[in-house]
């Protein structure tokens, strides 16, 4: 979807802050926040692609004044609620007041950290030979799906090169459809910057994005 | 949803006056625990983790080796998930995993412009710059000035390419390794890897910046 998530090439956001010493965490709820989403995440209630779109789908006014991990709080409470596995009154009352219901892959306990601590795998076998090859010149496609995609606007009717391929992956505009995994074929692809951003772009510029198959044609 | 009352003028990237949220996210743990969702003790046990054990530190061990070690430099850049769980056998690091290596001719940055995607197995959770609407929307089109902000000046004679993290797999820089410091320890070279300087947002330290 064409959200304001998506702002790469983006003015009006101000200089760039680095905070000297930040802790990992600024404040104790921060790492609750992050703790429960990881953990709801390892139970299987919904996979890392739809809980993207989750944040995406956040009204855009709170998307852009909320903090990072306030977003990923709106978005847990709101696809608890949507799924069933939370209910209204129980947000509202701050307590439960229901059952839970079975999850896809159960409670995560300590027994199971090592499952959640460690990054999934999102290769798949191919589904067919890849159709490009590093060095061939291809277009992103002009799409503007509604739904959750990982094809930023700022390539989209681009040519760039293709650069590496990372073998077929889990698609993410498929699974957040209910398609199922769909693997496709990733490539790097490399834009210039000039071809992105105009003549007055940086000359020594160039941009890759991790693309998906569907998401190129020749060019 | 409800509106927040209180005054917006803060900057809530950086999380402050968070007393709703605060409460709003005990009460939703309390409900989640309650329901047999979660179990509060694994949500300790995360939480320490990224407090911990999982930090930049891992990727500064990586940089060290490749420094010191041609051989491992080059299985890292072809294959940064299977060197980096090879160098660091408590823990296997997490698929997809790629390194790209700072040279005169080209400095490479790492961003995510979509949502906050950053290389957790190796540098650890990301910090507020990394996923602030500044850093996200200007770094694919204006990365010498993005340095600027941080006090790094790439020379106009090195390329700048900047990696957008758009799918699964995860980025991070091998800087260049500082003059001044031939013969020292991988240990010590360690010490002059930053995190920024692994993003591609830094430098790594100057010898004379870490104690003997």
């Amino acid at each position: 979807m064409n959200g304001v998530h998506d702002m790469g090439g983006m003015d009006g956001f101000g200089k760039v802050e680095r905070e000297a010493n930040e802790p990992v965490f600024h404040g104790a709820w921060e790492g609750r926040v992050m703790a429960l989403s990881r953990a709801i995440g390892a139970s299987g209630a919904w996979n890392i692609d739809q809980g993207r779109f989750g944040i995406e789908m956040l009204p855009p006014e709170i998307y852009l004044r909320s903090s990072y991990y306030q977003r990923w709080f709106l978005r847990m409470e709101r696809m608890l609620l949507d799924r069933g596995l939370v209910e209204a009154e129980e947000v509202a009352a701050g307590r439960a007041t229901h059952p839970g219901k079975p999850l896809p892959r159960g409670k995560l306990t300590e027994a199971g950290l090592e499952r959640v601590m460690r990054r999934g795998d999102f290769g798949r076998p191919p589904p067919a030979p890849a159709r490009f090859k590093p060095g061939d010149r291809v277009r992103a496609r002009n799409i503007h799906p509604k739904s959750h995609t990982r094809l930023p606007r700022y390539v989209r009717g681009h040519v760039g090169v293709v650069e590496r391929l990372h073998g077929a992956h889990v698609f993410p505009d498929a699974i957040v459809l209910g398609m199922g995994e769909d693997p496709q074929w990733l490539y790097t692809v490399v834009f210039d910057g000039r071809d992105l951003w105009g003549e007055e772009s940086d000359p020594t510029l160039s941009v890759s994005i991790e693309a998906f198959e569907p998401y190129l044609d020749n060019a | 949803m409800a509106e927040h009352e209180h005054d917006h003028d803060h900057d809530h990237d950086h999380g402050s006056d968070l007393s709703e949220t605060e409460i709003r996210v005990r009460a939703l743990e309390s409900i989640l625990v309650a329901k047999g969702y979660v179990d509060s003790a694994a949500l300790d046990r995360i939480v320490e983790a990224y407090e911990t054990r999982i930090g930049p530190h891992i990727g500064a061990r990586a940089v060290a080796r490749a420094w010191t070690d041609p051989g491992f430099h080059k299985a890292l850049l072809e294959d940064a998930t299977e060197a980096v769980s090879a160098l660091v056998q408590e823990r296997r690091v997490g698929e997809h995993l790629v390194a790209v290596a700072n040279t005169p001719a080209t400095h490479n940055m790492i961003v995510c412009t979509l949502c906050s995607c950053y290389p957790w197995d190796v540098l650890g959770l990301p910090p507020v710059w990394y996923k602030s609407f500044a850093y996200r929307s200007r770094a694919v089109k204006e990365p010498r000035a993005v340095l600027a902000d941080f006090g790094i000046a790439v020379p106009a004679g090195t390329a700048i390419r900047v990696w957008d993290s758009t799918a699964e797999t995860r980025f991070m820089v091998v800087p260049m390794r500082p003059a001044g410091t031939e013969g020292w320890s991988e240990e010590r070279l360690a010490r002059l890897v930053t995190r920024d300087s692994m993003v591609g947002t830094g430098l790594p330290l100057s010898p004379g910046e870490v104690p003997r």
